[in-house]
């Protein structure tokens, strides 16, 4: 069962160094990371994807406090996950397809961002269903490059 | 008050209340020796390898409950550090390593003995630190031996750039630290507290599995009132011995793979076993799902990280020992209603005592049950690892918590003497004694040189089997006697070795000289004695739980 979770850190060197470490030894999987800051200059937030049952979750979210500057860590669940990642995409094109591949990044409220002679690169913000999606789509045309950002989330609703 | 850095960390340790430090000085640290060479309050003990400081400082930090200190340079001298380090961090015990680094202008250039020791040591440090300017010195030692002696405890490294060393700062120690992330919690939830206690009121079988969170805790004195008022057997883990009296009759023994029988029987027929400040060890349960199958399973830890992580816990109970079981203490009722459970106990502790065939030369248990009545159970005893740390863990009896000093984690060959040598520093007045095996002793033989030079009365007990006796052992009972790289007969004669260190030797190889030899060693108080008992060669531990069995699957003899 796959994981949304949260980490609340001291934005310090090298404690991503200390949490991926802390996954790997563990022998927790990490399906994405994605790290950045937050509204309060000292503290970073890490959103992890890991899967495993709950004692799995139980045992990271543990083992994560016990290091010295993980200040918080939680789960969200699904329902209650608002989540994003953004995706790259450059796409071969012709002449001839182009009007195809705009059409299909109009309908998922994608972007294109730069058009060159053989290619256009697409920006895709959405959850995973729908990147997967339009990643499924465009493939025919010939996926060039794609990068992701890994998942970010926050809660719904006012966090008490 | 301006310092440099080098002299704001001795005024740290000062702050600290450290008075002892073992090390070994190189070039990114000497800056910090050269603020040494004035100072007065401080003793530093030169070892002749960093592993044996690190040990050392360990053995220390056992014996006297303080923070041991070790120091090295940067690069090999970081890294020789690096096994005491993980000793100490699967024992959960208190150290504060300090490293000397390059130049923070050469840091990740790949300088001359650079090594990225902070980035080695994160998965056995509880927290570790390097430092990048010298006014950031007195926060972090405040934070470091805070973190090192608080919660559960565990090994810090500090390492300090050799120009961090050099700089100045204007020197003021924190009076309070301020780590919003790091609050242990020392008060179990009272109503875990009751419901325990109510736990311990219906049962007809309890047990009490006590381990090295109790020596940990100082929660030696509450155990034991615990264990009486409610009338509960006491069974403890290698690192618990001497957390209960074990002349006690509630006491029986250490459990586990070399476990004594009526513990590891008490354990798979118990109905209450109440751990407290233990972790469900893989030497301790056997095979896990049959570990005390009809027990309902109470966890008292100060980790919570440990609760529920081998086992399913039905009561967990977070919070220092010590705290806990006060509580406890109040909480619980007497109790006297079950005793065919103490019968019962009585008679397995009739029917398979533990015991050894004292025939055919001198038997390894014998010399240790010898070492126990020459020192009337009052020594400080380290240990190798191996055979010799079973027979020293089963055949003294330890009454008394920080007596018995021994790698149980890690399992750390080399470890027994260097931690001996801490031992006596911090306890000059105890007898202190390492039982060794021939394989092992040679492992930090060079520190004699330290026990020497500081005239140190360390004895060491080598139980000489010529084997590397434990993985023989398991050769015979495993893997059908193919005794593979396992003879030590092309070991040097360690008696002429102890005298060329400038210690006193005795070779015995009668069993009638034994107790001699011991006696003579005690008589010896100005340098180290090494006792070269040549013992039965293929004397096997028993009992014997193989690896992958229940814990009453045991091999007897």
């Amino acid at each position: 069962m796959k994981h949304t979770i949260s980490i609340i850190v001291e934005n310090k060197p090298g404690v991503l160094a200390r949490v991926a470490g802390l996954f790997a030894r563990r022998g927790f999987n990490i399906e994405s990371l994605a790290v950045g800051t937050t509204e309060v200059e000292s503290v970073s937030r890490m959103t992890v994807v890991a899967s495993g049952d709950d004692s799995v979750l139980e045992q990271i979210t543990k083992q994560l406090y016990k290091l010295i500057d993980v200040i918080k860590v939680f789960d969200i669940p699904g329902e209650q996950a608002i989540e994003r990642e953004l995706a790259l995409i450059k796409v071969a094109c012709t002449k001839e397809n182009r009007p195809e591949i705009m059409q299909i990044v109009d309908i998922f409220r994608g972007r294109i961002i730069d058009v060159s002679e053989g290619a256009v690169t697409i920006e895709m913000t959405g959850d995973e269903a729908k990147v997967e999606g339009i990643e499924k789509l465009l493939k025919k045309f010939g996926i060039k490059e794609l990068v992701r950002t890994g998942k970010i989330a926050l809660q719904r609703g006012v966090n008490e | 008050m301006e310092l440099t850095g080098a002299q704001a960390v001795l005024e740290c340790l000062k702050k600290e209340g450290v008075h002892t430090i073992f090390g070994y000085p190189g070039g990114a640290i000497l800056p910090f020796y050269d603020a040494l060479y004035h100072e007065k309050e401080i003793k530093h003990i030169l070892v002749r390898h960093e592993q044996g400081a690190a040990h050392a400082a360990d053995g220390f930090a056992r014996a006297t409950g303080q923070v041991g200190v070790c120091v090295a340079t940067s690069g090999p001298g970081a890294t020789n550090l690096v096994t005491g380090i993980a000793t100490a961090y699967m024992d959960s015990i208190p150290i504060v390593a300090i490293t000397g680094q390059a130049a923070t202008a050469f840091l990740g250039r790949d300088s001359f003995q650079e090594a990225d020791i902070t980035g080695i040591t994160i998965p056995i440090t509880k927290h570790n630190y390097l430092i990048k300017k010298a006014e950031d010195l007195p926060r972090i030692f405040k934070e470091a031996f805070h973190i090192a002696r608080t919660g559960r405890p565990g090994p810090v490294l500090i390492d300090i750039p050799k120009d961090v060393q050099i700089n100045k700062l204007n020197f003021k120690y924190p009076e309070k630290v301020n780590i919003p992330s790091y609050k242990p919690n020392y008060e179990g939830h009272p109503k875990q507290i009751s419901a325990a206690a109510k736990a311990i009121q219906s049962s007809k079988r309890p047990l009490i599995y006590a381990g090295g969170g109790v020596i940990a805790s100082g929660a030696s004195k509450e155990l034991t009132e615990f264990a009486i008022k409610c009338n509960i057997p006491v069974t403890t883990t290698l690192l618990g011995k001497g957390c209960f009296p074990e002349t006690h009759e509630l006491s029986l023994g250490m459990l586990g793979m070399h476990g004594t029988v009526y513990a590891n029987y008490s354990i798979q027929e118990c109905d209450l076993l109440i751990a407290i400040g233990a972790r469900f060890d893989d030497r301790v349960t056997g095979h896990i799902e049959k570990f005390a199958p009809k027990a309902k399973h109470i966890h008292i830890d100060i980790d919570p990280a440990e609760i529920g992580k081998n086992v399913k816990i039905d009561i967990p109970i977070v919070g220092d020992v010590k705290t806990v079981l006060c509580q406890l203490i109040e909480k619980a009722a007497t109790k006297d209603d079950h005793r065919p459970w103490l019968e019962q106990i009585v008679e397995w502790k009739k029917k398979y005592p533990l015991s050894y065939k004292n025939d055919n030369g001198i038997k390894p248990e014998f010399v240790v049950e010898q070492i126990y009545e020459a020192t009337k159970g009052e020594a400080i005893i380290t240990t190798e690892v191996g055979q010799n740390q079973m027979w020293a863990a089963m055949f003294y009896k330890y009454t008394k918590p920080r007596t018995f000093i021994s790698s149980g984690g890690l399992g750390t060959m080399g470890y027994g003497f260097p931690a001996a040598i801490g031992a006596q520093v911090g306890c000059p007045d105890k007898i202190v004694f390492d039982i060794a095996g021939d394989g092992s002793i040679l492992m930090n033989i060079q520190e004699m040189v330290t026990a020497v030079a500081n005239k140190l009365p360390v004895k060491i007990a080598v139980l000489n089997n010529s084997y590397l006796g434990m993985v023989r052992q398991w050769q015979e009972l495993i893997y059908g006697k193919r005794y593979s790289q396992v003879s030590l007969e092309t070991n040097p004669d360690l008696v002429k070795v102890a005298e060329a260190f400038g210690a006193a030797g005795i070779t015995v190889t009668k069993p009638e000289e034994v107790r001699a030899a011991i006696e003579q060693s005690l008589t010896i108080k100005d340098r180290p004695t090494l006792i070269d008992f040549r013992v039965a060669k293929e004397e096997n531990v028993y009992p014997f739980v193989p690896p992958g069995q229940a814990l009453n699957e045991m091999l007897i003899d």
